[in-house]
């Protein structure tokens, strides 16, 4: 038996992020069976009711504490908990008179002129932040996504007009400056400047130009500059596109220049392909699509323009693969382009993929995400993060799949990927080596690993990998889709 | 590493990865806008004519001198009529003017002769025949507390010279039993009537001699000064009268009055704290009027209570008025008063907060903020955090223990919207019941839902005008 305790806190607010935190914490807590501290919008209403918990009357600037406690449990306990877990942990400044900043404006006001904003805040209330920037003159990066198209144009024409740059909306990754923002991979700085209008094809290519940069002078990335996956569709025209170009072809240090987009929309081709003859500095345009190169392919010509033969991508633990002894290809991602990009190669060999992402609209999986089909699912699509931190901070759907995918005989051959960096999970491998473990506790499952990261990340490229028992892991998320594809192939169950 | 700054607003755990990187990071303390705002806020963001608009309004109203340049009945500057009256806040009838406002509507009535006895001027409103009541903002006039202007009445006219535009206030009646906070009994009858035959003509005397001799006395150099010398223009005004008196003193005695009414005038102003008040306020309409009315433009160029409504007029909006419930303010009770005595919220000298002063510039006056229930560092700290609702500092008042930065000027409809920060208001407390008169003085701020009306109003004046 269990009771119930909700309460409202006006007033009180935190962003999404932490309060997944906060209520992962206090799950953990003695006596609480379950717990959701969450703002009071639509969504997360849905997510209590859900739950089972009745909420009264609420607005959205209201944080809800909801509590399912062991009948014996205390109260006060778990609330203590709870305010423990939402305690900021920032700094405070001696001042008690002055206030941290409340606008992006404000911030700016008593910031130094270089600044570079980063927006996160929700989609609806982004354009507002970001064009505080944009009229003090900085460039913004705009992590936030849901914000409208008729917004995004606003934004990048009145940054064009100041000379500013919009990154994103919905832009994963940047490094500027040696900084890296939102989701980013820490890297050695080279001479190739990346404009990318997708996050993780972006880390992609940050980690292998600096893998190859061990042995290739030259290689590696002084900038990567995002500008949103909208960008060159012919709504946006590429605004940002042609003024991240335009900056790196300013900069005497970046020698090549790698775009990374789908292909633009057919009005934006031709005006940016002439643009792009404008600029002094040589341009790789690796667009990613049906019968496009890949993004090894496109960072295998980079190295190549550079002067230099690329290197073998290392791929480890091959001894422990094993035999595929069912016929489908499972891929349960948490980067949306390496889905993407896995899903187009398998399918040439395989055919049709069953995707939340699908390469055509027939082949959408429904709510349930394991089908008699190969499938392929991106967890960090809108759908499946709503209410719930994206899976590169917060792997836990991802997982749980992966259990359920193992568990099906069908299933001959799981394809991962494990997304390192600044904004990721710190330690990845804490949770994913279980769930692979237990994935092949009762058949060897052959499972692939494609792996995004650098041995200057955060969470450690060494300590990751040692940690990753049962698994095949490949630098280059190609490869490791075609390793995967392979294993299909050779299958030794029974043919469907 | 770099010397880059990074400015995050959003989630945490991206300031902390950026902060982990040794690089310097500021964070926007966000939080979620008013509820419902979210696409208003974006549609006026993106209209490409605000950030030019509130630029201009912000320069017309720092532009402004207010010059003090005569003082005459109202029924000869205003052109007000027997029977007609003006009153502070957005406009509103009898059948839901408060007391305070009722009661001092019912001594003007006494006052203009339109009846004996205060009590039966309540059939004449009630009438509403050959009586009729009008804002002050609608003649471009500020009265406090109820605000109530009568043809006879003496009112202070201030010019600004670049345009000529002119603004007025009636002359201030010190403080407890008086009309604008309500009261009507003989001795505010008896004081009004001395204010008319006697302070009123000798002020004009004075006034246009010190004109006629050394030009204007320029009311906002006074404010500059008297914001330095622990006055915030709104609830104190000690330095300010003291620094009035000693421009029109000597021409009060050298005006040929009778010696004992110029002592008395002058015993009655330097035994009043809150005379510069009336000044100080139609300085700010001055300033304030003269960013009216620029399409776009978010600023917010008058807030007013009638004692029953919160009322605000926004540039970009022309004359509408937003208007909501007012407030009852919270600070501390004369005498045997409390909470339940108390008018909701009164008067136009919330013009002194709209244009960056009174509560505004609660820092400057520490001596005060015990008296509306405050600390010093609260002070501070108020003065801090209405610069994050402001368009602009104003470089000729400023605060000295802030460095001497400007006072926040040029309320954001927008930035209110933002923070949910709203505007704060040093505001004298009136009895709820007509002819109490004061009963406190506090601090108060509008009703929160007048700024996402107007912000709605300045949405729908942009829909398609995106940038």
């Amino acid at each position: 038996v269990t009771t119930d305790h909700v309460e409202l806190r006006s007033g009180a607010y935190a962003d999404s992020v932490t309060l997944l935190q906060v209520s992962r914490a206090v799950q953990a807590a003695p006596g609480v069976v379950a717990a959701q501290v969450a703002m009071a919008t639509g969504l997360n209403l849905e997510v209590l009711e859900g739950m089972g918990f009745a909420v009264p009357d609420s607005s959205p600037n209201d944080m809800v504490v909801a509590l399912r406690l062991e009948d014996d449990a205390d109260v006060a306990t778990a609330l203590a908990a709870v305010d423990a877990a939402l305690v900021p942990t920032r700094p405070s400044s001696g001042d008690t008179t002055v206030a941290p900043p409340r606008t992006t404006g404000s911030a700016l006001r008593r910031g130094g002129p270089d600044a570079l904003v980063l927006v996160s805040v929700p989609g609806a209330s982004a354009t507002v932040e970001a064009m505080d920037a944009l009229e003090a003159g900085h460039d913004v990066m705009v992590f936030s996504d849901n914000v409208p198209v008729a917004e995004e144009v606003a934004l990048k024409t009145y940054a064009a007009s100041r000379g500013a740059l919009v990154m994103g909306p919905d832009c994963g990754t940047a490094v500027i400056d040696g900084v890296g923002l939102g989701f980013a991979n820490a890297v050695r700085p080279g001479r190739i400047g990346i404009v990318a209008a997708s996050g993780t094809g972006c880390q992609q290519l940050l980690s292998l130009f600096h893998l190859a940069g061990m042995t290739c002078e030259g290689v590696g990335v002084r900038w990567a500059l995002g500008v949103g996956g909208r960008d060159l569709s012919s709504a946006v025209g590429g605004i940002s596109t042609r003024e991240a170009l335009r900056r790196l072809d300013a900069d005497p240090e970046v020698d090549l220049i790698v775009v990374v987009s789908k292909p633009p929309a057919a009005e934006v081709a031709g005006d940016l392909e002439a643009y792009v003859a404008t600029l002094d500095t040589p341009v790789e345009l690796g667009l990613l699509g049906p019968g496009q190169r890949d993004l090894t392919d496109v960072a295998d010509a980079a190295i190549r323009r550079l002067g230099h033969e690329p290197p073998a991508w290392p791929v480890l633990d091959t001894g422990t693969t094993g035999v595929a002894t069912g016929p489908l290809l499972r891929g349960l991602f948490v980067g949306g382009t390496l889905c993407d990009e896995a899903m187009l190669i398998a399918s040439e060999v395989l055919g049709p993929i069953r995707s939340n992402i699908p390469l055509a609209d027939h082949l959408a999986l429904g709510d349930d995400l394991l089908v008699d089909d190969h499938t392929m699912v991106d967890f960090g699509d809108d759908a499946l993060t709503q209410g719930r931190a994206h899976p590169m901070i917060d792997p836990t759907l991802r997982n749980e799949q992966l259990a359920r995918a193992a568990a099906d005989p069908a299933t001959g051959v799981i394809l991962l990927d494990l997304v390192l960096g600044h904004g990721a999970d710190p330690d990845p491998a804490a949770t994913l080596a279980p769930a692979i473990a237990a994935a092949r506790a009762d058949r060897p499952i052959p499972v692939i690993l494609s792996i995004i990261g650098t041995d200057l990340d955060p969470q450690g490229l060494a300590g990751q990998l040692e940690a990753i028992e049962g698994a095949e892991v490949h630098f280059s998320n190609a490869s490791a889709a075609r390793r995967a594809v392979e294993l299909i192939g050779h299958h030794e169950g029974t043919v469907r | 590493m770099s010397e880059m700054t990074v400015v995050t607003v959003g989630a945490d755990m991206f300031a902390d990865a950026v902060a982990g990187q040794a690089v310097d990071v500021e964070r926007v303390d966000w939080r979620p806008p008013m509820p419902g705002t979210e696409a208003d806020l974006a549609t006026v963001a993106t209209d490409p004519r605000r950030l030019d608009a509130n630029r201009r309004a912000v320069e017309a109203m720092l532009g402004v001198t207010a010059h003090l340049v005569d003082v005459a009945p109202a029924s000869e500057v205003l052109g007000l009529e027997p029977g007609q009256f003006l009153h502070a806040g957005p406009p509103i009838g009898w059948d839901r003017a408060s007391g305070p406002l009722r009661g001092a509507l019912m001594g003007g009535a006494a006052l203009e002769g339109l009846v004996e006895d205060p009590e039966d001027a309540v059939a004449l409103f009630e009438s509403g025949s050959s009586v009729s009541l009008e804002p002050c903002h609608h003649r471009s006039a500020v009265g406090p507390m109820a605000g109530v202007v009568t043809p006879s009445m003496w009112m202070w006219v201030l010019e600004d010279r670049a345009t000529g535009h002119r603004t007025y206030c009636s002359l201030n009646e010190g403080l407890g039993k008086v009309l604008r906070y309500g009261a009507y009994g003989p001795e505010v009858l008896t004081r009004l009537r001395w204010m008319g035959d006697v302070l009123g003509p000798l002020l004009q005397s004075a006034t246009r001699a010190v004109v006629a001799e050394s030009g204007p006395v320029d009311v906002t150099g006074i404010l500059t000064q008297m914001l330095q010398m622990g006055d915030e223009a709104h609830n104190r005004n000690r330095a300010g009268t003291l620094m009035l008196l000693r421009d029109l003193a000597p021409a009060m005695v050298g005006s040929g009055f009778d010696a004992g009414d110029v002592a008395e005038a002058l015993r009655f102003v330097g035994g009043n704290d809150h005379f510069f008040l009336n000044l100080a306020m139609p300085a700010c309409k001055l300033a304030l009027d003269a960013a009216r009315d620029v399409p776009g433009s978010t600023m917010v160029v008058a807030m007013a209570r009638n004692g029953t409504d919160f009322g605000i007029q926004v540039s970009g909006t022309g004359d509408e008025w937003f208007t909501g419930p007012a407030q009852v303010a919270e600070g501390l009770f004369l005498g045997d008063y409390g909470p339940d005595d108390a008018n909701a919220d009164i008067g136009d000298s919330a013009i002194t907060e709209t244009a960056g002063i009174g509560g505004f510039a609660m820092a400057t006056a520490p001596a005060i903020v015990r008296l509306v229930g405050g600390s010093v560092p609260d002070a501070l700290a108020t003065t801090r955090r209405m610069h994050e609702i402001t368009l602009a500092e104003n470089p000729r008042w400023s605060v000295p223990v802030l460095e001497f930065q400007g006072t926040p000027t040029g309320i954001d409809v927008s930035l209110v919207c933002r923070t949910g920060i709203l505007p704060q208001i040093n505001t004298g407390m009136a009895g709820r019941v007509a002819g109490v008169g004061q009963v406190g003085a506090g601090l108060v701020t509008p009703p929160a839902e007048i700024f996402p009306k107007a912000l709605a109003a300045l949405a729908q004046a942009s829909a398609g005008r995106s940038l």
